[in-house]
């Protein structure tokens, strides 16, 4: 079953409290940030924490993020040569401009893996379009890497770059539409950005409800309470359900005919709309799970 | 008309009282001239406890609606000690940090027992380290109220304070007529005392005029009264409003408990309920009142300790009647005062033991803090993982037996200290009054309810046993070394029928 | 791994352990513990700390750690980060997990 990506927790880097509770929240996907949520001066006190809570502590079935710092900044192949070894399941790269700066960190991330006794591979990545430049170049950076599970919207510089700021969404209707379409044409997922406005939660759920219209897989939070909010906003609704049950069954039902051509009404089901049904009620199941689980 | 006199029962006692002699002299002066030339008012503390006739030995009492802005108990027995009077028992509902001053009354032997319901602060840290010779007598807020019916725990002189009082002695928490400088809402369990006490004084800074109506405390039971400057710090009785907490994991808690509650059976309408005090306890309130309003809903009565937040549940029609035996912040207070169904009880009504009407007995369900848990259920609110006394047992025992659901809620760990363990520092409620335990890492429910864990199943709530919650904060944070006793006994921990139910032991530092 | 100068690593906030490490005139790791979990913890926390310190090679220093409830990976990381500090040194060495 492909991972269901609705929310991933932003858990900074050098905070132990945070980095030990990260997993009892229900993201789907967890991302200790080694980035902008630490401050110059305890980028390694971060590293040591963040590495040593990946190799000791247990975070059960979730996904595993690692935001590192760009390799420009002169920290983030010092990132990777610990954080690769404690194996996370994704590096996430910020500030991406163009395919080079992915190749560049696959790069170091190979070399890393084949030192460290890693297969070659293992190691997700996914990169964080920050910029303008990084939105026009979203497709280029989304099939930069076979690693790439995703592409994300980091919207708090991107607005900077383009000389506004953040209010309705209007400013970021270009590069969400611009970075979901890259990534659906790379195949990968399409992941959007924070918000930061915490005890706004009806704003919140707006900018919920509007980038799950637009297509995204999920969005990024920075604090827990963001979560069932978010999850409710990707909950297919009853009569989704129905449709997507309807349809499995008669696919089911045209397998055990022997038949590859299926049809429900009358009409005949295809691949897309197979995926689709399959994807609703993957979140109808992720959403009826309770998320505790032993670790 | 051979009319037989002697038939008339208790005829000697009426015949005591001989013939009538008139109208003893009237007063013809004003009603206001009147309150002002005949009262029960003092001119200080230092009569009054004269006049009460207290002498060495006795035992005083004084009540916790204070809070730690108390200032009662310390002027109190700053002047009992001015007086030369020793070894007193000290008898209080709580007792918190601000008390710190009785430990030089401890050591000059002006206090020598203690019966409460909780320490706090310097004065806990000091008792658990052996301060006193005579152990600690802990009980529950109705184990307490039970004792003082009894006869068990005999008050000679009440020390209340009141933020309002007429001449007379109608005292209260609060006041009708003027702003107050000192609000505390109810007086809940002063009024137990002042039923009950040989000789009641009243201390207040706020005389008022007569009728002081509603009162808390009558009349009929206020011997003396004495009006101070100041009889507490305002800030420290109370705040403005209880907050619901942000924090994140104590919301995850709650969520989890007002789930839980919604698939118990004992979510209906018409329920009564009750919310300890506590993060996660108070956020359940706010997750209930959501699917209250959700199913259309309504309470028939909330019960404790009462919050801001249960008033506006109040106000928004959602529950019908409040009782309230202690106001925990403003909202609560002045709600007390304005809302016809916000009803101030004393102890007795609220929690007694004997009392088949208690009103913890009409609980549906009750939600609980703790400091620790154990694989017994067992639950301990009154010492830190330190061994060190720092709580109170409050109406712990009391609402979570009387109630038919009683749900802990708990984070699975604090820092490094699991908070489900294999036995508790000391049992203050027993396991067989405790059906669920939720933490931030999973639930649990007591086997001994069997109904509830077939009615959680099937809404599809995860369920563990509480061995693994133990184990799983073990291994989040290793194995706790032992914390070592010595073998004297510093407080004895009684169940609210006021049998021994635990000993606390004096900690070893050597 | 030599100590050179003062290190410091880590915080007072909950959950967290700051470790100050300096330069030690006679060899040995001469360490001073002090935490809110004292007893049910102390000896373990210090075994992690001279564990950490003797894999690092660290074989002379005076540590002063103050611990608010850190779990052992937390310890392990601030002992290694003020280690790394003090003896000015970044060629870190990361074994991979498993």
């Amino acid at each position: 079953m492909k991972r269901l990506r609705r929310s991933m927790l932003f858990v900074p880097g050098n905070n132990p409290g945070m980095v030990r509770d990260a997993h009892i929240y229900g993201s789907d996907s967890i991302m200790f940030d080694l980035e902008d949520s630490v401050a110059v001066t305890e980028k390694d006190a971060a590293r040591f924490l963040v590495y040593n809570a990946l190799t000791h502590l247990k975070y059960g079935s979730k996904e595993l993020v690692v935001r590192i710092n760009d390799l420009g900044s002169g920290l983030g192949v010092a990132d990777l040569e610990a954080i690769v070894r404690a194996q996370p399941d994704v590096i996430r790269l910020p500030k991406t401009e163009c395919a080079r700066d992915v190749i560049d960190c696959e790069r170091e991330i190979e070399r890393i893996e084949r030192a460290a006794g890693i297969p070659v591979g293992r190691t997700g990545m996914m990169a964080a379009i920050e910029s303008a430049r990084g939105v026009l170049n979203a497709y280029e950076i989304a099939t930069a890497s076979k690693r790439l599970i995703g592409i994300a919207l980091g919207a708090e510089d991107y607005v900077t770059d383009l000389k506004t700021t953040r209010s309705d969404g209007t400013e970021l209707f270009f590069a969400r539409n611009m970075i979901l379409n890259a990534a659906r044409a790379a195949g990968i997922d399409a992941l959007d950005t924070v918000y930061s406005d915490v005890n706004n939660e009806e704003g919140f759920i707006a900018e919920a409800t509007l980038i799950k219209k637009l297509g995204f897989n999920g969005k990024s939070v920075i604090n827990p309470r963001q979560i069932p909010p978010l999850h409710r906003v990707f909950l297919p609704s009853e009569k989704e359900l129905n449709k997507a049950r309807a349809i499995m069954e008669a696919i089911e039902e045209a397998n055990a005919r022997g038949s590859g051509v299926a049809s429900l009404n009358g009409k005949m089901i295809d691949k897309p709309v197979v995926l689709r049904a399959q994807y609703l009620l993957e979140l109808a199941e992720a959403a009826s799970i309770i998320p505790i689980e032993e670790v | 008309m051979g009319v037989d006199m002697t038939k008339i029962p208790h005829l000697d006692c009426i015949s005591q009282n001989g013939v009538y002699r008139g109208v003893p002299e009237r007063d013809f002066s004003t009603f206001n001239a009147r309150m002002r030339a005949s009262d029960k008012i003092l001119p200080s503390l230092r009569e009054a406890i004269a006049r009460t006739g207290l002498r060495d030995g006795m035992t005083i009492s004084f009540h916790h609606h204070f809070r730690n802005g108390d200032y009662i108990v310390n002027m109190v027995l700053d002047e009992i000690a001015s007086m030369g009077i020793k070894n007193l028992t000290v008898a209080a509902s709580s007792l918190s940090s601000c008390h710190a001053p009785m430990i030089e009354h401890i050591r000059n032997g002006v206090v020598t027992h203690i019966e409460t319901s909780g320490l706090r602060g310097e004065l806990a840290e000091q008792i658990s380290r052996g301060l006193m010779e005579v152990p600690v007598v802990f009980r529950s807020h109705g184990g307490r109220a039970a004792a003082i019916a009894r006869g068990e725990l005999h008050i000679d002189v009440a020390f209340l304070g009141a933020p309002s009082c007429d001449p007379y002695g109608n005292a209260n928490g609060y006041n009708r007529d003027e702003e107050n400088a000192t609000i505390c809402g109810s007086m809940g369990y002063a009024k137990v005392d002042a039923q009950y006490a040989d000789q009641v004084v009243v201390i207040t800074d706020h005389i008022v005029r007569f009728p002081n109506t509603p009162f808390g405390i009558p009349e009929s039971q206020v011997d003396y009264i004495v009006s101070v400057e100041r009889i507490g710090d305002p800030s420290g009785i109370m705040s403005g409003a209880t907050r619901y907490t942000k924090n994140p994991k104590e919301l995850l808690i709650a969520k989890t408990a007002a789930d839980l509650i919604e698939a118990s059976g004992y979510f209906y309408d018409g329920f009564s309920m009750q919310m300890g005090s506590g993060g996660a306890s108070l956020a359940t309130a706010r997750f209930l009142r959501e699917k209250m309003e959700q199913r259309g809903l309504q309470a028939r009565f909330a019960l404790g300790g009462i919050t801001g937040q249960i008033v506006e549940m109040h106000e928004a029609g959602l529950v019908e009647k409040i009782l309230d035996v202690q106001s925990f912040d403003l909202i609560a207070a002045n709600s007390l005062k304005n809302n016809r169904f916000h009803q101030q009880i004393d102890g007795s009504y609220y929690a007694g033991y004997d009392n088949e009407g208690a009103a913890v007995n009409q609980l549906d369900f009750v939600v609980l803090s703790a400091l620790e848990i154990d694989t017994n259920f067992d639950v301990n609110v009154i010492t830190g993982s330190d061994g060190v006394i720092r709580g109170a047992i409050g109406g712990h025992p009391d609402t979570a037996a009387g109630a038919s659901l009683s749900v802990v809620v708990a984070p699975l760990t604090r820092g490094r200290i699991p908070t489900i363990v294999h036995r508790v520092n000391t049992v203050v409620t027993p396991g067989a009054a405790v059906d669920v335990v939720v933490t931030d890492q999973g639930v649990a429910v007591n086997p001994r309810r069997a109904d509830l864990i077939e009615r959680f199943r099937k809404a599809g709530m995860p369920l563990f046993t509480i061995e693994q919650l133990r184990a799983r904060a073990e291994r989040i944070v290793g194995t706790p070394e032992p914390i070592r006793y010595r073998d004297r006994v510093i407080g004895l921990v009684l169940y609210r029928d006021n049998t021994v139910l635990d000993v606390i032991r004096q900690i070893d530092e050597t | 791994m030599q100590i050179k100068k003062t290190g410091v690593a880590g915080t007072v906030e909950s959950s967290d352990i700051i470790v100050r490490i300096e330069p030690r005139e006679e060899p040995g790791v001469e360490l001073t513990l002090t935490s809110s979990v004292m007893q049910q913890f102390g000896r373990q926390i210090e075994k992690v700390i001279r564990e950490t310190l003797a894999e690092l090679g660290v074989e002379s220093a005076l540590v002063d750690a103050v611990d608010k409830g850190a779990l052992d990976c937390t310890v392990r990381a601030r002992t290694a980060a003020a280690a790394y500090r003090a003896a000015e040194c970044t060629d870190y060495v990361w074994r991979t997990k498993g």
